[in-house]
């Protein structure tokens, strides 16, 4: 993969798409196009078939979460083009309410990549033929990979000799998961901070 | 009288030998021909990416260890290529080069359990038996260069972990003279053994289109004539500077899988040769103190060594905000990480990118029509790790 031939797709991709595509980046060698989600399903069906790109892969679908933004969820698309030798990224960013039209229809392959952001972020998508849990449990509850997810879960699983079976229990641990800022020894680690916060708030009340 | 056709379901696994690991396969039979498959998977899911994004950088590697078991070097290859495209750090060319061979090593090591465990799924004992007496050997190589037979953690951010023992260099060079030996062995017993081809040739056929389609990737994609290698068309590390072949298959059946993949540990140890003769001198991890830690006997006179340390063992280092998605060619396919920085210390997001998902995936469409017997040799020549499936 060559720099140039990259902005060159990226010239051409843009010429062809101008107004569907919000932005598009070159960082790290990499393309990257920001889209809308209701033009998701046409430019990826263009991209695989047209004569410029051939991404006749889809390489993998990873979510992204963002608690603290509005549009809380991304979704990155990988593609890969073999007779090219290029590969690109398609970003789409969007509310949690949202359902994202299924590209099921254009790689078969899309199916259990979905599935997983499903079972990973509870993102919906329309036109999915099978959107079942993939990894997770049967009749498990929540969605693993959100930022709000504790790393522990909720629920543990052990062997019952009295019920002769496997049982469901609320995770118990001798010690709590400690989760330590390394990040700043000398500025004061934030509980620290807000420690401190605390204190000044009391004493001005 | 008419009689009604009534389709079995049959539950094949979770604990079953041949579904090499933790598998559940449901399959609608009529009488003995498989109509639909659903394979169930999860049942090994920990959660990696999640506790990844809990870890600084120099811990989440591990865990790469634990993905792919049988081929764990590859993993950690990925994910170490991913943290330096976003430091922008260039690697010592010796580290490249040991890196290379750790990773040959790993593929032989790969091929060598899933030709002989397909060979055992069709009712063939002695290949196993030979296989991995090989594969022990090679275990030595890593547990000499790491300190541990599996769980190597030797790829690090920046380089390797230490230089080799110089015994181990002579060894892997004896190691490589003498295995394609033990390669000519085993295609002895299984190339034109009779059942072994009436088991695998003509069964589980893709096409080209259908494997590109289903997102197909290494020997996969290769046994259906598709030529396509990460080594060869995106080079990392040093391969472009090596002399090797990429096997392609022609009907793209389990047999000619089966001939890729004998085919590419031969091209492994010229591999291998070539990189054992050719190591450079130098230093095997970057020089960057601010990356790669620095040594034991640095700590005892120098302060400036043991602050980094410490840093580094509290904190970890820093990565640069971006994403960059890197991908290696693993024995299995086309193995990938896809980082997303936050500019701290821990990564925001990683996804993993495991070739052997989307094999699985395509499970349905490749055992539709077939026998229940050929379920086993089909998911044999997938190449299926339940460690790096379900992740």
């Amino acid at each position: 993969m060559f720099i140039k031939d990259i902005q060159e797709l990226e010239k051409a991709v843009n010429s062809e798409l101008a107004s569907k595509i919000k932005k598009s980046t070159i960082s790290f060698n990499e393309i990257m196009l920001e889209l809308d989600v209701e033009n998701l399903f046409s430019i990826v069906q263009f991209l695989k078939s047209n004569d410029n790109c051939k991404f006749k892969q889809l390489i993998d679908i990873a979510g992204v979460d963002f608690p603290e933004r509005d549009k809380r969820f991304r979704l990155i698309y990988l593609l890969l083009s073999h007779e090219k030798n290029l590969r690109i990224k398609l970003c789409i960013d969007f509310e949690s309410s949202k359902s994202i039209p299924s590209i099921v229809k254009i790689f078969p392959s899309a199916n259990w990549m979905e599935r997983e952001v499903f079972d990973m972020y509870g993102i919906k998508f329309t036109n999915h033929p099978d959107l079942r849990r993939i990894l997770t449990d049967y009749g498990f509850k929540g969605h693993p990979l959100r930022k709000d997810f504790p790393l522990t879960g909720f629920n543990e699983v052990r062997y019952s000799e009295k019920e002769k079976k496997v049982i469901y229990e609320p995770v118990k641990l001798e010690q709590n998961y400690r989760n330590f800022d390394f990040e700043s020894p000398w500025e004061g680690t934030k509980y620290l901070k807000e420690i401190k916060k605390k204190s000044n708030n009391e004493k001005k009340e | 009288m008419k009689k009604k056709n009534k389709t079995l379901n049959l539950n094949f696994g979770p604990q079953h030998p041949a579904a090499h690991g933790v598998l559940r396969l449901i399959l609608e039979l009529d009488g003995e021909i498989v109509e639909k498959a659903d394979p169930h998977i999860g049942l090994l899911h920990r959660g990696t990416e999640k506790l990844i994004e809990h870890k600084t950088y120099s811990q989440a590697l591990p865990y790469f260890d634990r993905l792919d078991y049988v081929a764990p070097m590859n993993q950690e290859h990925a994910f170490a290529l991913a943290t330096e495209k976003l430091l922008n750090l260039e690697i010592p060319i010796r580290a490249k080069y040991i890196r290379v061979i750790f990773c040959e090593i790993g593929r032989i090591l790969s091929h060598i359990l899933n030709i002989t465990t397909q060979a055992l799924d069709v009712g063939a004992l002695t290949p196993s038996l030979w296989g991995f007496e090989e594969r022990e050997t090679l275990m030595t190589f890593y547990e000499r260069a790491s300190g541990s037979r599996l769980h190597a953690n030797f790829f690090r951010t920046g380089g390797v972990h230490q230089d080799l023992p110089t015994k181990l260099y002579e060894d892997i060079d004896k190691f490589c003279d003498k295995f394609p030996k033990t390669i000519d062995d085993l295609e002895s017993l299984l190339t034109d053994n009779r059942i072994f081809k009436q088991r695998n040739v003509e069964i589980g056929i893709v096409t080209k289109q259908e494997a590109l389609s289903h997102s197909f990737s290494g020997v996969m994609l290769r046994g259906s004539g598709v030529p396509w290698d990460l080594r060869k068309s995106q080079p990392y590390e040093c391969y472009k500077d090596l002399e090797f072949k990429i096997p392609i298959g022609k009907n793209g059946d389990c047999y000619d899988r089966y001939l890729c993949r004998v085919e590419e540990m031969r091209e492994s140890v010229k591999i291998i040769k070539q990189c054992l003769k050719n190591l450079p001198k130098g230093p095997v991890k970057s020089i960057d103190g601010k990356i790669s830690p620095p040594s034991r006997d640095e700590l005892k006179d120098s302060m400036e060594a043991l602050i980094h340390h410490f840093k580094l063992f509290t904190e970890g280092f820093r990565v640069p905000a971006g994403d960059v998605y890197t991908a290696v060619e693993a024995p299995k396919g086309e193995f990938g990480v896809y980082l997303i920085s936050d500019g701290s210390n821990k990564p925001y997001r990683c996804k993993i990118r495991a070739p052997g998902f989307s094999h699985l995936q395509a499970m349905d469409y490749l055992i539709r029509g077939h026998m229940l017997a050929d379920v086993p040799a089909v998911l044999g020549s997938l190449d299926i790790v339940f460690g790096e499936v379900d992740r």
